[in-house]
């Protein structure tokens, strides 16, 4: 423990070192690489905690029963304006003046009528651990650091699925974590591992805590001591090829360290799914995830070379960094996805890439969501995708807008009176249709220039209008808040949640339609007074279809049980995205929330093959989230 | 909006109907020519394509459906893509229909004229009005009127234009479009006409389905078309045809659509003009091919008095409620959807559920005159019956009608000798009264040189006319009918020996009347319910007993079953005794109508309904679904080997003799 202790603070300096060599060499550099990441959070560079943004104790920095970072939310001030608190995001304390009116208009909520959390953690509400004495005598003398402490716990009993939230913000404190270890590398897991096996105790492996699939939830059934394994602590990374452009990492580090890390020796991973500052790697891979620039650089199961991970038979990996082989099934893919079932993913070795020249953002504005998706469908036609393209509905439009700050001069205030006079009375856009898809370039200049004119020309075919840089930025942004937003309804009765699917790229628009109405007529059927918020993108495009997005919210006044309405709407809503031909689950995976539609999902001989995986790999359930299968 | 539950037998009792208004008043009281001009703003679809009747074939044409089926087609016939694209594009100038407002117009002054000489009020129910209203914004709707007269969809859409609502596009078979300008005109009136039978050309189906759904997805128009597929001769309704209902349903089980609203819509005639033309159509006079000269010459008919004419339109089915739980919409994910699919078996069981059920809903709307329940007494009474006798049973009827929840139309506060009297004017040319005495004219003085066989198909032709109107109140009786026949046959009062019986009796006659497959439980228990509330029997955990008072109701309820075992038994003897090996299909009717007469005129045979070619047709089919007659082709001909043992068998069954053979039914 001690000894590792000096050698990371060693390596600190020594990263501190480099950092200051970066920013000494480039610092005309800065302008350029930075713009991708305005959007999420900014962790100030002088701050030397900055190396470790996720300390053990994670109630120190983050929510204990909300989204993110504690210094950083929405509020409505004494003035009735929105404002987002901190200094972290774009956002951070800039007021939103027409958010209130788009709060209240969209969901009948008003700022009169507050449902305010449970402002602290009742530690009396959490049922005392059900320890496994003899493993954890023997864990001591492993050395692994580990904690009984309610409050570490609490924050490791849950994801962010709405019922989670909406729970604790209650004071409702369920079945949770007996205790939390933190291995430092990849041989503490092991031993761990081995622990679990010898004293029978259950282990959750535990990444960055973002899951919205109840993978987290512990099990009412458990009987045995639960293990939260949280692998915040394993977050080197271990070395950079750039030979091979490959690096290998500890699966405990967490998206936007991971990036931070690999620019400051010149290269990113270009995988930025929207949790991207919280999510971890070994999370990625457990749950095939998916990021917003995949078009350049894949998804999760593109970019891995080589994986490590234990279980409760031993390590299970591969005998060398070949980029493809012909070697029976990939045994990738029975770690990818596996929600944590089979074992503990300790380290990765994934693609790296030079951090791009250029970025430039962008949007366009289409007459309609059909028009809209017609482009997209032409843009992976011509599998010329920029890096991220994202098409919004009307209703989520007109939420962005919604969030446009308080512009600093009457000129811009004029100059965008003038684009709206231009896009509804002279180009005949109905506001109550037209439907705006934002884009990111990247690359290197001359190339980024050529493709953004290739895919405005598409666009304009399908009545695609160029509409600037800034709104597409705030799309981007906008995913990044959309979080924290959700924290901000909850305090006024509204509660809401978002899922994604894929599907087929010729049944887009009917599942978007479907699903949205069927979302607004089971609110109705279950007695909610206002009409929800029922909207939806399409965000990643593929040669064969799409990834769609949904988020849907409601005002849950004069509801008796909110979340279970919540959930039987959300329940209806996939079965009829099932029934429409979109997947279960493109990139959230399935955890516990989906788990009823997998052997439909993958037919009943797919889902015994993977039971048998599981029976071989773990016949103890030491693993024993009870995800997936 | 749509309801969800469909049907509930012990519901139909609590049922309340909406109240009706009369059309016509307002008709009456302001220009016809203002009416027919007036301006025109009907409720639209939320989901609206803006779309030409002339831009739709164009749409039709391109659709990746129709393109796959077109590339299909050429390659098994070896003809060139264009030629079969230039054959699709004629189908579908044949088929399309070119609505257009001025014909309505034009059709809304003159009708109004004909309505109001024909009829002395046409009622609508308004609450009907408005839940359609509604149902057409919301989703596309898809219109299923009962069908009884060519009157029908020209009464529907006056009736749509007149409560601005979207005007209808209506599937119309192709005989129409033979009578030169009036085709044209129906055309131009939302018409569009399909063949008759199109079984294996899969590229009239094609152009056919892919019109039909265009229009459904775009919201281009509500569709109409009869569920029974063709005017009920005898005013039963007619097994349901699934087809279209196939068509118009898959745009939700592919997610093409999120719902269809499908409303039923009840027509109901006091007095249907085409009366003695089906009777004698029935009796096989020859139908008088669809022309306009025959039209014109049908024009006297304006001078005759038609009485009162009902709409119902009934609550509007979701088809998604309808297919909850019974459709598994992935099925459809594993195909592109411009491929046609046959549908599954789930999906055609399904769709034969929806539509028997679909029918029912229009047998309850429908609205029952009082004349059906005279009627229906005087086919029981051949000899007639006094006035007052005649007026006292049909309160007593009225009553037992109304305990089974028929849907009667009863003047109120009239006294029954009054509305009875009233029913009589209307129908007399049926009827001889004199001294008090009523009864059906079948006796009335003939022209010498008459044939007995001419003299008995003129009494056929009054009993099958009287017997459409008892057909209308069939469904009300139906259930507990069967059940009476079946106590009167069983051998025991066993209730599994009675229901036994009675599932017989109904698998026999399912496709004589409407009874939906499967449903022959709930249909056993809602008889047993409805005459145990009638106090007629009682049931027993084991058995059923009459009760002393129940014996008139039991022996009436055996009455209104009758004529149909008469007339199933001698089809089946005549199968038995028939010696041609080789009868064909098409000798089936005159012979057994040939037979039929034979009886009646060596008095060995009272029931004239014996000759409807209509109850010979369902036995027939009924004995080719029991396996008792088998259709082998020989040649080119369809002929009909018998198993006259089983038909035997049958015929003494249904005479009422102890069933011998082990009942494999399912048990209660």
């Amino acid at each position: 423990m001690a000894s590792n202790g000096s050698s990371r603070s060693s390596t600190a300096q020594q990263r501190l070192r480099i950092i200051a060599g970066h920013l000494q060499k480039r610092p005309e550099d800065e302008n350029t690489s930075v713009a991708a990441h305005e959007c999420k959070a900014e962790t100030s560079r002088s701050d030397p905690s900055s190396l470790t943004p996720v300390p053990k104790r994670r109630q120190e920095v983050m929510k204990w029963n909300g989204w993110g970072y504690s210094d950083s939310r929405f509020l409505f001030n004494k003035k009735g304006q929105a404002e987002f608190t901190g200094k972290r995001y774009r956002l951070s304390g800039l007021i939103l003046p027409s958010l209130k009116d788009w709060f209240e208009g969209t969901f009948g909520a008003s700022l009169q009528h507050k449902s305010p959390a449970t402002p602290t953690l009742n530690l009396s509400a959490v049922a005392p651990p059900n320890l496994n004495e003899p493993f954890m005598e023997d864990l001591k003398a492993a050395g692994v650091s580990m904690s009984h402490d309610p409050e570490d716990r609490v924050f490791r009993a849950h994801g962010h699925c709405l019922h989670e939230i909406f729970a604790l913000r209650e004071g409702r404190i369920g079945r949770v974590p007996d205790m939390v270890v933190w291995p430092s590398c990849h041989s503490d897991v092991e031993k761990i591992v081995d622990l679990a096996c010898k004293h029978n105790v259950c282990l959750i492996p535990y990444g960055g805590g973002t899951s919205v699939s109840s993978a987290l939830e512990c099990p009412h059934e458990e009987t045995r001591s639960i293990v939260s394994l949280d692998t915040s602590q394993m977050n080197r990374i271990l070395w950079i090829d750039e030979k091979n452009l490959t690096a290998h990492v500890e699966a405990g580090i967490i998206g936007q360290d991971l990036e931070r890390q690999l620019n400051e020796h010149g290269y990113c991973t270009g995988h930025e799914p929207d949790s991207m500052e919280f999510s971890s790697l070994g999370g990625w891979v457990a749950t095939r995830a998916s990021g917003m620039k995949k078009n350049i650089y894949g998804n999760i199961e593109d970019l891995v070379v080589h994986i490590k991970m234990v279980t409760p038979r031993g390590v299970i990996e591969k005998s060398c960094l070949g980029p493809r082989m012909s070697t029976g099934p990939d045994i990738h893919h029975f770690i990818m996805g596996s929600e944590g079932t089979l074992g503990v993913v300790t380290e990765v070795t994934m693609k790296i890439r030079p951090i791009p020249e250029y970025q430039k953002y962008g949007s366009v504005v289409f007459p309609n969501f059909q028009q809209g998706v017609a482009c997209l469908r032409e843009v992976a036609r011509q599998r010329c995708a920029p890096a991220s393209i994202r098409l919004m509905d009307n209703e989520q439009f007109q939420f962005g807008h919604a969030l446009k700050p308080q512009v600093s001069s009457i000129f811009t205030s004029f100059l965008d009176g003038l684009k709206k006079f231009y896009i509804t009375k002279f180009k005949g856009f109905d506001p109550h249709h037209l439907c705006v898809a934002t884009l990111l370039f990247e690359g290197d200049r001359g190339k980024v220039l050529q493709h953004e004119k290739q895919v405005y020309d598409i666009a304009a075919k399908f009545g695609g209008l160029a509409a600037g840089e800034d709104n597409g930025q705030r799309g981007y942004m906008l995913t990044f808040v959309i979080a924290y937003l959700r924290d901000l309804g909850m305090d006024y009765y509204v509660i809401g949640e978002s899922f994604e699917t894929s599907v087929p790229w010729d049944r887009v628009l009917d599942l978007c339609r479907n699903v949205k109405e069927r979302i607004v007529r089971e609110c109705k059927e279950r007695g909610v007074q206002f009409p929800p918020l029922s909207t939806c993108r399409v965000t990643q495009t593929y040669d064969a279809g799409a990834c769609v997005y949904f988020y849907f919210a409601f005002n849950y006044r004069g509801l008796s049980d909110p979340v279970h309405v919540y959930e039987k709407v959300e329940h209806a809503a996939r079965e009829e995205i099932l029934a429409n031909g979109g997947s279960l689950s493109h990139h959230h995976g399935v955890g516990k929330l989906r788990k009823e539609w997998m052997k439909e999902s993958v037919s009943g001989v797919g889902l015994g093959m993977l039971k048998s995986v599981k029976e071989f790999v773990d016949p103890q359930n030491i693993f024993g989230n009870r995800n997936l299968l | 909006m749509a309801s969800r539950a469909l049907y509930s037998s012990r519901h139909r009792m609590l049922k309340k109907w909406d109240d009706f208004e009369d059309m016509l008043e307002e008709r009456r009281r302001s220009s016809d020519l203002r009416y027919a001009l007036r301006c025109y703003t009907p409720s639209l679809y939320k989901g609206l394509v803006p779309c030409k009747a002339s831009m739709l074939k164009t749409i039709v044409l391109q659709s990746d459906h129709l393109q796959y089926v077109i590339k299909q087609v050429s390659l098994e016939s070896g003809e060139s893509s264009e030629c079969v694209t230039e054959e699709a594009s004629l189908i579908l100038d044949e088929m399309a229909h070119r609505l257009q407002l001025s014909t309505i117009r034009f059709f809304a002054f003159t009708l109004s004229k004909a309505f109001k000489r024909l009829f002395r009020s046409v009622c609508v129910n308004e609450e009907g009005i408005q839940r359609l209203q509604q149902a057409v914004q919301e989703h596309p709707v898809v219109l299923l009127p009962s069908h009884r007269s060519y009157m029908d969809f020209l009464m529907m859409s006056y009736l749509l234009y007149t409560y601005d609502l979207p005007l209808p596009v209506i599937a119309a078979g192709m005989d129409f479009m033979s009578m030169k300008f009036v085709g044209e005109m129906l055309r131009m009136s939302g018409a569009f006409f399909i063949r008759r039978s199109f079984g294996g050309d899969k590229l009239y189906w094609a152009v056919f389905s892919e019109y039909v759904k265009t229009m459904l997805r775009n919201g281009y128009a509500p569709i109409e078309f009869f569920l029974e597929g063709t005017r009920s001769r005898t005013c039963k309704s007619l097994t349901p045809k699934t087809g279209l209902l196939n068509i118009v349903m898959e745009p939700f089980f592919k997610g093409e659509l999120f719902d269809v609203n499908l409303v039923p819509v009840s027509i109901s005639y006091e007095r249907i003009l085409e009366e003695t033309l089906y009777a004698r159509e029935l009796l096989g006079v020859p139908k008088p091919k669809e022309s306009t000269s025959g039209l014109l010459k049908a024009r006297r008919i304006l001078s005759e008095d038609y009485g009162s004419m009902h709409v119902y339109f009934g609550h509007p089915v979701s088809v998604r409620s309808l297919a909850e739980g019974k459709i598994n919409r992935s099925q459809y994910n594993l195909l592109p959807r411009y491929i046609p699919q046959k549908p599954s078996t789930d999906t055609h069981e399904f769709l034969k559920d929806a539509a028997f059920r679909l029918v029912r809903i229009q047998e309850e709307n429908m609205v029952l005159k009082p004349w059906v329940l005279i009627a229906t007494l005087l086919l029981q009474n051949p000899d007639g019956l006094d006035l007052s006798s005649l007026t006292e049973q049909t309160d007593w009827l009225r009553h037992l009608a109304l305990a089974f929840g028929a849907f009667l139309d009863w003047p109120d506060h009239a006294a029954c000798s009054e509305v009875t009297s009233c029913s009589l004017a209307l129908h007399r040319h049926l009827l001889i009264v004199s001294a008090g005495h009523v009864q059906l004219n079948v006796t009335e003085a003939l022209q010498v040189d008459t044939t007995p066989e001419e003299a008995v198909f003129h009494r056929a032709v009054v009993v099958l006319s009287c017997a459409s109107y008892r057909n209308q109140i069939l469904h009300v009786f139906l259930r507990p009918a069967l059940l009476a026949v079946a106590m009167q046959s069983a051998n025991s009062n066993s209730k599994d020996d009675i229901y036994n019986c009675f599932s017989f009796l109904r698998n026999m006659f399912s496709n004589e009347f409407i009874l939906c497959p499967g449903d022959s439980v709930q249909d056993f228990e809602e008889a047993c319910y409805l005459l145990m509330k009638r106090g007629v029997l009682q049931v027993l955990e084991h058995e059923i007993v009459m009760s002393a008072s129940g014996q008139s109701t039991l022996a009436f309820l055996c009455a209104v079953l009758d004529p149909f075992l008469q007339g199933y038994q001698v089809v089946c003897r005549y199968l038995c005794e028939e010696t041609n090996e080789n009868l064909t299909e098409k000798e089936f009717i005159p012979a057994v109508r040939n037979f039929a007469l034979k009886l009646i005129l060596a008095g060995r045979l009272k029931c004239y309904e014996a000759l409807s070619s209509d109850l010979q047709k369902n036995t027939l089919a009924a004995l080719l679904r029991l396996k008792a007659v088998r259709k082998v082709k020989v040649g080119d001909q369809v002929v009909l080997k018998v198993n006259k043992i089983a038909v035997n068998s049958l015929e003494d069954t249904l005479g009422g003799k102890i069933p011998n053979q082990k009942p494999v039914l399912a048990r209660l």
